[in-house]
């Protein structure tokens, strides 16, 4: 399944470990969210980013006291249609102010990507070799959305704002 | 009503473009159907019996002359040359054509019109009193808040995919006509002891399977924090709401499983997080929505001018008329006027192209160029001078749709039923047919005076048969057709889920069964002006099921 | 009738056939012998046991691109080898809605208030 992070496919830094494997240091890792609550003390203090796999049907307010610690955040679609992971996204990077990698996985599909980066993923798992290819343009097809969105754009109340100003580009 | 500017359009232009590769991408094999579905279902494009159904969202149920006019011309054009008014105050084509959807959507994008999320697992059409802005009962537009969680929902990428769809209703008026307790949420506007508008907020009402009625779960919610409850509500229900069956993925699920109360401090605790974020709704940002609302340049007119007393005295079918479908408008001097969708042996709530231009004529002329789709699956004209009352009945008349049987046993709610849906159990529509008929004599529908009938052909209860004085559900029985009866369901503030009087009846009994109910009631009444749902509540359904379960 | 949507576990108990919406106007067509798909009811490849039924309806689910939703609906054949729906709801797909649609007044040009008139008192 290819990466996409800035718009292009990328190789993942990361490596995902088994529960069970041998932790290497200075290395990305993304261990589960079952390993990660069981050996945190020692995973934190460890040299090399971390990321932790969370599952989708489990508050993302237990990672809450170690936001500080963790460089990845990898949340998941099991299918497309099971929408959980927007509000645990949204919570972590809005509600939290968590600023490092959020990545979704599973059931990453072309229809989702502008769901997605508005929800504040910036790290895509991408299900089809063909949907990552066009991410770029895709997610730059819209240009109005009405509500804010973690992906910074300018949202209705403001374009109207600026266009009554007379300062935005012509809708 | 609500005028798009250039952003609005921008939105629906974009999506148009979307959902036109979507479909590219679907006709070439690039997508599956399952991954199809999903996103056809975003733009209201069912898969029903014999063809696609394009559902159309019709906010608040609010429409303009151009619009209806291209309604029916996407009727004319890419249909059958007819549309039907749905229970949530949209409008569907039942023969559509997947390749040719795409040109039908951009003809509709371009007067503001589209099929956002009146299907799927989102936000549904947020739905509101058809005589909104004109009702002389009501603090103020309830739609000015309907628009303004419109926007927000439209495409919101949080809640694009939660466990199922979501219905929200907003009214205003001490006297609901929105329906709101059947609502996933409901927001009703009203004034606080110190004279102060907010909003009580109600959670967990719907029909269907396992029906409930929405529960208050907080009394009164400032203008100002309206868009961050909404979104404390639905994050509760994205995250916590029940993927694992179809059938107990709703919110009244989650409400009646945690209860009111736990529910309540979940979306508290979650409201205690964003309520003075983005989402606070300062008076800018109302005002840069409501700025957008058109409202009438009403003149400065009497009531009950000479001319209207003449016409009544010269033409009795005017009179009866004005008695039924008339109602008393805010404004001295005018009038809101319903046009029957519910002609005898008709499909309720079905209206030609021809009528819908006929229509859209006709509120050019007399009503500001403004019509309302109520949920009861009739039109509206809201804003007729009481001077243009006689020339315009004669109109509708002409066409079809002045029949005076607003709020009678002829005024049947129903949902399309087996002739169109793929998931109904029975057919509807004829059963709705056959009663009318069975009930066409005008003065026996007044002597009965206000009578509900709603008729379902299956458990999701589309026809709203729960809350219905006499409800219909079609089920079946050994591949035939039967119908359970409920009695004294209710859809105002009062609202009660109707019970059932007995085992399911023959398609080819339903409308003796309604006769016999009916009849029952004459014999009951305490008096003549005692209305069947007064009478039903007095005396239980007890007398009722005997009459008609003792030949049976 | 219950909604065939449902089907989980094949049971054949007399003729059936296959049955789905074709993509790109949604009209009702039925798998044929060739593993194709007509609209013709009598054109439909008809069998009578749940392994020829998983194997027409394997076929069915393959084809994604032309067909949406497939499922095995009952058929009667009559003593002459005439086939028909076997139940209700396949009669409403193959014949359309059971009361009559409004094509009259959809025709009907604008100007013409007379006859509008006409036709509706005969709706």
């Amino acid at each position: 399944m290819p990466l996409v992070e800035g718009g292009r496919i990328v190789e993942d830094r990361y490596l995902h470990l088994a529960d069970d494997a041998a932790i290497p240091h200075r290395v990305p890792v993304i261990v589960s969210a079952q390993r990660f609550l069981s050996e945190a003390d020692d995973l934190i203090r460890r040299d090399g980013s971390l990321g932790v796999a969370w599952p989708n049907d489990r508050r993302v307010a237990e990672l809450k006291p170690w936001l500080g610690h963790l460089a990845l955040i990898a949340l998941h679609f099991p299918k497309f249609r099971d929408g959980r992971a927007y509000s645990q996204a949204r919570l972590i990077r809005e509600t939290y102010g968590f600023r490092g990698t959020l990545r979704a996985t599973g059931d990453v599909l072309r229809d989702q990507f502008h769901f997605l980066a508005r929800a504040g993923f910036d790290s895509f798992e991408v299900k089809k070799p063909a949907d990552a290819r066009v991410f770029a343009e895709v997610v730059a097809r819209f240009s109005a959305y009405y509500q804010p969105g973690a992906d910074g754009r300018p949202v209705a109340r403001q374009r109207r704002v600026q266009k009554a100003a007379g300062t935005s580009e012509t809708v | 009503m609500y005028v798009y500017d250039a952003f609005d359009r921008t939105l629906v232009a974009e999506r148009v473009a979307e959902f036109r590769d979507q479909v590219a991408r679907r006709l070439s094999g690039e997508l599956t159907e399952d991954e199809f579905k999903p996103l056809r279902l975003m733009n209201g494009v069912y898969l029903q019996l014999h063809a696609y159904m394009l559902r159309i969202a019709i906010p608040y149920g609010t429409l303009s002359s151009a619009q209806l006019r291209m309604l029916a011309q996407v009727a004319r054009q890419y249909d059958r040359g007819y549309g039907h008014f749905t229970t949530r105050q949209n409008i569907q084509f039942h023969w559509i054509k997947l390749a040719q959807l795409p040109d039908a959507m951009a003809e509709l994008a371009g007067v503001g019109l589209h099929g956002m999320q009146t299907s799927g697992n989102n936000v549904r059409n947020i739905t509101t009193d058809q005589w909104a802005g004109v009702a002389p009962d009501e603090i103020e537009d309830p739609r000015v808040f309907a628009e303004v969680i419109r926007q927000h929902v439209t495409l919101h990428p949080e809640f694009s995919f939660m466990p199922r769809k979501f219905k929200i209703a907003v009214g205003t008026s001490s006297h609901d006509r929105a329906a709101l307790r059947i609502h996933d949420l409901a927001l009703r506007l009203h004034r606080d002891g110190a004279g102060q508008a907010g909003f009580e907020v109600m959670v967990g009402g719907g029909l269907g399977r396992t029906p409930y009625l929405a529960q208050t779960i907080k009394p009164f919610l400032r203008k100002r924090d309206v868009l961050s409850y909404v979104e404390a509500v639905l994050r509760t229900y994205n995250q916590f709401g029940r993927r694992d069956n179809i059938w107990k993925a709703r919110i009244k699920i989650l409400v009646h499983d945690l209860g009111p109360q736990a529910f309540a401090k979940e979306v508290e605790a979650e409201w205690q997080n964003i309520k003075d974020g983005p989402l606070a709704l300062d008076d800018a940002a109302v005002a840069d929505i409501a700025g957008r609302f058109r409202y009438p340049d009403y003149e400065e007119l009497d009531d009950n001018p000479p001319a209207l007393a003449a016409a009544r005295r010269a033409e009795r079918r005017f009179d009866a008329w004005l008695g039924n479908c008339v109602a008393n408008h805010k404004v001295p001097g005018y009038a809101i006027v319903t046009a029957s969708l519910k002609p005898e042996g008709g499909t309720p709530g079905d209206a030609t192209a021809a009528q819908m231009d006929a229509i859209a004529g006709l509120a050019e002329r007399y009503s500001f160029g403004e019509i309302r789709v109520g949920h009861e699956q009739n039109l509206v004209l809201p804003h007729v001078a009481q001077r243009d009352l006689s020339a315009l009945w004669r109109e509708l008349d002409a066409i079809g749709v002045a029949l005076p049987n607003i709020g009678l046993v002829s005024d049947i709610i129903s949902c399309p039923g087996l002739d169109y849906c793929s998931l109904a159990n029975a057919r509807s529509i004829p059963i709705a047919q056959e009663i009318t008929r069975r009930f066409r004599d005008l003065d026996l529908q007044r002597d009965l005076g206000r009578l509900h009938v709603n008729i379902s052909g299956c458990i999701n209860a589309c026809g709203h048969h729960h809350v219905g004085h006499i409800g219909i559900l079609g089920v079946d029985k050994n591949g035939e057709e039967f119908y359970q009866i409920t009695l004294g369901g209710k859809a105002d503030e009062n609202a009660t889920l109707g019970v059932l009087i007995g085992p399911a009846v023959p398609y080819a009994q339903v409308a003796d069964v309604v006769e016999d109910i009916a009849a029952a009631y004459l014999e009951l009444r305490q008096r003549p002006d005692e209305l069947f749902i007064d009478t039903v509540k007095r005396t239980g359904i007890e007398p009722f099921r005997e009459r008609v379960y003792a030949a049976r | 009738m219950t909604s065939p949507l449902d089907q989980k576990k094949i049971k054949v108990t007399g003729p059936v056939v296959v049955t789905a919406n074709r993509v790109g106007d949604g009209a009702v067509v039925y798998l044929d012998a060739d593993g194709g798909w007509t609209d013709e009811l009598a054109a439909a490849a008809i069998v009578t046991d749940a392994g020829g039924a998983q194997r027409l309806m394997t076929a069915a689910l393959d084809d994604d691109l032309n067909a949406v939703g497939p499922y095995i609906a009952p058929v009667t054949l009559s003593p002459q080898g005439e086939v028909r729906p076997g139940n209700l709801r396949e009669m409403i797909r193959r014949g359309g809605p059971t009361i009559a649609l409004p094509p009259a007044l959809a025709a009907l040009p604008q100007r013409d208030r007379r006859m509008r008139e006409h036709v509706l008192a005969q709706a």
